[in-house]
């Protein structure tokens, strides 16, 4: 029903458009520069009014609608029947909702035919205010910015403005959206701290993590919620990346910017951005089914005993997949240094590799240290290639040969876990709330130093 | 080496530095330069004027074979250097590019301080034996560029934060420390005020004495000022080359006659 009211309103916004732009025209009488705005702009001045208003009514009128039936009936089950619970209410309305829909309901009986029958009456009810507010509200707009056409009525001023309002609309659902996610992060990760007693200093500093171990006696123990091992092997496992990601990417970027021939770049580039298509999931069974047994064999043959899952695997297959990232970043920013410097240092009798290595690279480091920046937030970010192949144990072991375990898989373990969500979100949140943290700073990091070169290069 | 060279330049300075003979340049399909013949004279500065798109740059880059770094540019002829080819295959660019310097039309200092924009040539070249004598070739560079008084005291700041007719001064250092035989220069005043012009003006004139000069230019009282040859470039053809003052008051060629007096370009 919103949804066809939707396209009605389109559909008169349309039409304003067309009427508005004509009665310009005509306005004009063969005389286009007679009028302050161009047709075209009168009609998207209307068009954006009736859009405005109509859409605005209509989500208005069917929430508050929506939430009249629904307070209403609760009140109406409350009266016949006083005795029941509020969820037991809840399930008597969903179930006289599907009987008014004409779909299957858990029960019935005398109550629920009553209440189904009160829906249908509510629901008409209602659709009739939507239908006819939305469409008067969306007709009066139509006519009030029609009749406000004239040779000098500045529609163009205006539609600029309401345009700059919209895109700040825009930004502001961004920006609240954000601010709404971190604000639940936080609310969680204090009510978790909450339950272990205030003792910040054992998730932080403690060496132990099982969270919910003490679930079942109801109580939390500050001594099992130690994220040490969880900070050790995400770092451990990004360090590893990092190791692969860096130098491969960076090189391969220097060499696609400086030193390939325009035929091997326009062939490489897009094939090196095509790894980064690669959905994590595959990088991830890549290294559990690939990666990490190629290591344990190898590792047997040296006399070496690897864990199945290790370090080394995730920490590998998770490098090759930043490769495209740091490279792709880095390659735009060299590229982005000015031939004339490029050119100076030719001309004084410079390489190539003295030319990249002495101007181009200094010159493009602040960007390419963000490159290695956002590689490190996408590293410890990453989920799905750990869940597969770096294990769930949380030991506190810098061997990349064994199974350690990150931030992330500890959040997918207790989200997926057995345990009822409501309390596995307390540890899962406060994770999560930390890996923000530490992926914001890291961040801030890149563009602060973005910003100091900047000021001492540009 | 520098005593034989300068016993030779006793002898006469008007030996002719660079020679091109039948130089064709083209850029893909399209023929940039158009069979020119010229003699570059030592300590002496050349002019090359004409309307823009006439090859003057891209003839200028010929001699440093920095067109080697564009992919679609293709040369035809000999350009010698002393007498040597220098696109005989046994020529490296590299070491070419150190004795026939470069100062381009946009100041381009690096992002380094301005000590190290000017070592930047003698490190690569090995110019310097000791950190002290790389001091020398420092401030010799910055005084050859008339920059020293002005940053003698902020070495270490970055060449970028100077103003720019110093960046483009800084630039001239920076090419002049790599004691080059030949400074190629493609409109250096270009980005810049009357009083900075009027200080490179100055420097050009001085640097003759050590190198043969040759500056690309659009002010025609700039070729005036300081050049002591001219050579007039028309669609890819070298129309006319000769004594500076015979081109301004008295050109051969109805075409540089236009050009000067201002009918075309």
């Amino acid at each position: 029903m919103i949804a066809a009211m939707f396209l009605v309103v389109a559909l008169i916004a349309l039409a304003a458009w067309v009427w508005a732009r004509a009665k310009a025209v005509s306005l004009a009488a063969g005389d286009p520069s007679s009028l302050h705005s161009r047709p075209a702009y009168h009609g998207l001045y209307a068009a954006l009014w009736v859009m405005l208003i109509g859409w605005g009514v209509l989500i208005v009128l069917s929430v508050a609608s929506a939430s009249y039936t629904q307070n209403t009936l609760m009140n109406e089950i409350g009266q016949a029947a006083p005795e029941t619970l509020r969820i037991e209410r809840q399930l008597i309305l969903s179930d006289a909702r599907a009987i008014a829909a004409g779909t299957v309901a858990s029960k019935s009986g005398p109550l629920r035919e009553d209440i189904a029958l009160r829906y249908g009456t509510l629901s008409q009810l209602s659709f009739w205010l939507v239908l006819i507010g939305t469409g008067a509200a969306a007709l009066a707009a139509a006519a009030v910015t029609l009749r406000q056409i004239t040779p000098e009525w500045r529609a163009r001023n205006r539609t600029e403005r309401i345009l700059r309002y919209v895109l700040m609309a825009m930004a502001a659902i961004a920006v609240l959206t954000t601010l709404g996610i971190v604000l639940s992060l936080i609310f969680e990760t204090l009510t978790f701290f909450s339950n272990i007693g205030w003792r910040v200093d054992k998730f932080l500093f403690g060496t132990t993590w099982s969270p919910l171990s003490g679930v079942h006696s109801g109580q939390m123990d500050p001594n099992k919620v130690g994220a040490v091992p969880l900070f050790a092997g995400t770092f451990l496992i990004t360090l590893i990346a990092m190791i692969v990601a860096v130098p491969v990417g960076l090189f391969a970027a220097i060499y696609l910017s400086d030193f390939a021939s325009a035929r091997v770049r326009a062939i490489v580039k897009p094939m090196l951005e095509l790894l980064a298509g690669i959905p994590t999931v595959v990088y991830g069974f890549f290294a559990a089914i690939t990666v990490a047994p190629f290591i344990r064999n190898t590792g047997e043959s040296f006399g070496l005993s690897i864990a199945s899952e290790s370090a080394l695997a995730a920490g590998v297959v998770m490098g090759i997949m930043i490769i495209p990232f740091i490279s792709s970043l880095s390659d735009d920013v060299i590229n982005s240094v000015p031939q004339s410097l490029r050119d100076g240092s030719y001309g004084l009798g410079a390489t190539k590799a003295e030319t990249m290595r002495q101007v181009v690279l200094p010159a493009a480091l602040p960007g390419i240290v963000s490159a290695i920046l956002l590689g490190i937030s996408r590293a410890v970010g990453e989920t799905m290639i750990v869940v597969m192949a770096a294990g769930q144990g949380a030991n506190l072991t810098a061997n990349p040969l064994e199974a350690v375990t990150t931030v992330t898989v500890q959040i997918v373990a207790l989200i997926t876990g057995d345990t009822e969500a409501s309390t596995a979100a307390g540890p899962a949140f406060t994770l999560g709330f930390t890996l923000f943290c530490v992926t914001l700073a890291m961040n801030v990091v890149a563009l602060r130093i973005v910003r100091r070169y900047r000021e001492l290069y540009d | 080496m520098d005593d034989v060279r300068h016993l030779e330049n006793d002898v006469t300075t008007q030996t002719p530095k660079i020679t091109a003979t039948g130089v064709q340049i083209y850029y893909a399909d399209n023929h940039a330069i158009k069979d020119v013949n010229v003699e570059i004279l030592d300590k002496t500065v050349t002019a090359f004027i004409g309307p823009s798109g006439c090859g003057k740059s891209t003839f200028l880059r010929a001699i440093n074979r920095m067109n080697d770094t564009i992919d679609i540019c293709r040369m035809e002829g000999t350009i010698t250097l002393d007498g040597q080819d220098i696109y005989a295959p046994g020529v490296d660019p590299v070491q070419l590019r150190a004795k026939v310097g470069m100062v381009f039309q946009k100041p381009n200092p690096f992002p380094k301080s301005i000590y190290d924009n000017i070592a930047y040539g003698p490190r690569i070249h090995g110019l310097a034996a000791s950190k002290a004598e790389l001091d020398e070739i420092v401030e010799k560079s910055l005084r050859r560029g008339a920059i020293w008084d002005e940053v003698k005291d902020r070495l270490d700041q970055p060449g970028t934060g100077l103003s720019g007719g110093q960046q483009q001064r800084l630039c001239i250092a920076r090419a002049v420390a790599t004691a080059p035989e030949v400074l190629l220069m493609d409109e250096p005043c270009s980005a810049l005020d009357p009083i900075a012009t009027e200080q490179v003006e100055e420097l050009i004139t001085e640097l003759r004495q050590n190198f043969a000069v040759i500056i690309v230019t659009h002010s025609m009282q700039q070729a005036a000022r300081v050049s002591q040859k001219t050579a007039y470039f028309h669609l890819g053809n070298l129309v006319e080359y000769g004594e500076t003052g015979k081109i301004f008051t008295n050109p051969e060629d109805p075409r540089t006659e236009n050009y000067i007096t201002g009918r075309i370009g």
